[in-house]
């Protein structure tokens, strides 16, 4: 283990000062018979700077929560507070300022980008997003290239290109990069590893905690993977059925599982030192 | 040694676009599987493993074109078959076949007992509707299924559901090989759990002589198959046991692959993972030396001119660089 990794098996993060939290939080669809409770009542507390996942199969109301975090919709019932204030995004000229502070990269490359804006229009919205319009060209060219060079492509490539001419990793790594351009104090990750192959997740996944060292911003991990959640993540939230059966530091949630669920979720997953136990499958319990 | 029941002999195949130009997928693709025996292949996006499936069941349609090579089923050579021969008298029967969108495979107007009367009846037109349901009704109840599924329509099955029945429906005639595309990767880790145990269990009741199993997951592969090929380029860089693979690659970049691995197991969270930074060749122009060289840490300007065969080495094992095994394991070691 290196002194890095050992800091960052370490850091405690319950002083840090609030980044974004959560009192309560429900979202209901539909009502009367038909209600479907997706996000239960749950509370959180992400501090700044953490590395924060949250773990749950489908289903389970991840990207229900996340999208109110996002303020793409509204919760039905309880508060989230944004560095320690009730957020307000009531209109639109206050949602693009909380956007300011909250960013997302999410599952599907492909349909993250505008098709008609080119590479280099992309991130040169977020230069002026940042409030950089006044700045040179030469001077916005450095940022980019900056940028890029943070994520491993070449600007100098890319300038005149379509994102749709990039590949999968390229792209979710151009999304990386606007988002170091942007340095938002929130970046809400919806499975961005998904759709890549396991060496292009392994590079996205070291921009992701290098970006977290380098800007200190807060990283909202959404996953399915138990594996991955357990390599990046300080903190782990376990979510079923829209609640959060269990929470903590990555070590002790994953190695010292409580809840049954917790338990269940790592026992299915194949390992590689531990024997993979199949005898526990019972194929009629689905039928 | 068992019986071979697939054997694939320097397999080429290529892709034509619509300008013309030849994209060599599969280029010298020679292995082979034993019955009873499973065996894995592993590789990033675009190298090639699904393009390899497709070939060795004779999905010969444009772009597809086969060029060369052999594939032998239980001592039957299918190689340059006529798609539709392929299709009445190879599939099903000797070769099934597991998309990687299995559940979308299946059509939603049609109830489950309709595709199984279908498969039967494309290799026996005159068997009887009550024979093929008693048939099926027994088949699924040993693998768990219940029969009342096959009056079912697909929108009525969940994504783990609707996986199994396919597999369950493609697996009817006792196929000698099946090959798996990717069977779980749309799943859960639960529904994954249930996939596998089933697979499991058509081996081990002899309803399918051997499988190949295709997967980015290699923590999956693992624990589900014997063996492990490696993929890169649209040819094998490495051949092993699982656990040789796993705990002891030898090729730079399966050693790159498994230093990828994440699983939820004590001191992952410490180690470094083995990102592979660049991409792969453009299999327009494949390069004349190692395929790997341009992302290859320890690559030598040999690599890049030197064609490379397959070297044989320890028990049953290949690797394709031009280093040797010794050298290439003092450097891993000293990192």
């Amino acid at each position: 283990m290196s002194e890095m990794e050992k800091a960052r098996a370490q850091t405690d993060f319950s002083d840090k000062p609030l980044c974004l939290s959560g009192r309560g939080v429900t979202k209901v669809f539909g009502f009367g018979d038909k209600k479907t409770v997706a996000v239960d009542h749950v509370d959180f507390d992400f501090h700044e700077g953490e590395f924060v996942s949250i773990v749950g199969e489908s289903g389970s109301g991840k990207t229900t929560l996340s999208k109110m975090l996002l303020g793409l919709s509204n919760q039905t019932e309880g508060e989230i507070l944004f560095q320690g204030k009730p957020r307000d995004i009531g209109t639109g000229r206050k949602k693009r300022e909380y956007w300011k502070g909250i960013q997302a990269i999410f599952q599907d490359p492909f349909s993250s980008f505008n098709t008609f804006q080119k590479v280099d229009a992309v991130l040169l919205d977020c230069i002026n997003m940042r409030g950089g319009k006044h700045l040179s060209k030469q001077e916005k060219t450095d940022m980019m290239t900056e940028a890029c060079n943070f994520v491993n492509l070449k600007f100098a490539e890319l300038t005149n290109k379509y994102p749709f001419e990039l590949s999968g990793g390229q792209m979710q790594r151009l999304m990386i990069a606007r988002i170091f351009l942007l340095k938002p104090k929130i970046l809400l990750a919806d499975e961005p590893t998904s759709m890549v192959d396991a060496c292009s997740r392994a590079t996205i996944l070291d921009m992701l905690l290098n970006l977290r060292d380098e800007t200190g911003m807060t990283v909202i991990f959404i996953t399915h993977d138990i594996g991955l959640a357990y390599y990046i993540s300080d903190t782990v939230y376990i979510m079923e059925h829209g609640k959060f059966v269990e929470f903590g530091k990555a070590d002790e949630v994953i190695l010292e599982p409580k809840a049954a669920y917790t338990k269940r979720l790592i026992s299915d997953v194949p390992k590689i030192h531990e024997e993979w136990d199949l005898s526990t499958v019972d194929l009629k319990q689905d039928a | 040694m068992g019986k071979v029941m697939l054997e694939v002999r320097n397999l080429k195949t290529k892709y034509v676009t619509r300008f013309h130009e030849d994209v060599y997928a599969v280029d010298g693709v020679s292995f082979k599987i034993e019955e009873g025996k499973s065996l894995g292949i592993a590789g990033e996006s675009g190298c090639g493993k699904s393009t390899l499936a497709l070939s060795m069941m004779g999905y010969y349609f444009p772009p597809l074109h086969y060029m060369s090579g052999d594939i032998i089923i239980d001592g039957k050579n299918i190689s340059g078959l006529d798609p539709d021969e392929v299709r009445k008298t190879i599939l099903g029967t000797e070769i099934a076949y597991i998309p990687q969108a299995a559940m979308n495979a299946l059509n939603p107007t049609q109830k489950i007992i309709r595709f199984i009367e279908d498969v039967v009846r494309a290799h026996q037109p005159k068997k009887d509707k009550k024979e093929i349901r008693a048939m099926a009704e027994q088949r699924f109840a040993e693998l768990g299924l219940q029969p009342g599924t096959l009056d079912k329509h697909a929108v009525e099955l969940s994504g783990g559901m609707k996986q199994r029945t396919v597999i369950a429906v493609s697996t009817i005639l006792n196929p000698k090989v099946l090959i798996a595309d990717e069977p779980s990767s749309a799943l859960d880790v639960t529904s994954q759990k249930m996939v596998i145990k089933m697979m499991r269990e058509l081996m081990e009741k002899g309803y399918i002589k051997s499988m190949l199993f295709i997967t980015h997951e290699l923590p999956l592969l693992y624990n589900v198959t014997d063996d492990i090929m490696v993929m890169y380029a649209g040819q094998i860089v490495e051949k092993g046991t699982a656990k040789e693979m796993v705990f002891d690659p030898v090729h730079p970049y399966s050693h790159g692959l498994m230093g990828s691995i994440l699983v939820p197991e004590e001191g992952t969270r410490g180690q470094k993972l083995g990102a592979i930074p660049g991409a792969p060749p453009n299999l327009k122009k494949p390069p004349n030396g190692c395929r790997f060289a341009e992302r290859c840490k320890y690559a030598t300007a040999d690599c890049r001119y030197t064609s490379i065969p397959e070297k044989p080495f320890g028990d049953g094992r290949m690797y394709r660089c031009l280093k040797g095994v010794d050298e290439l394991k003092e450097v891993y070691s000293g990192e």
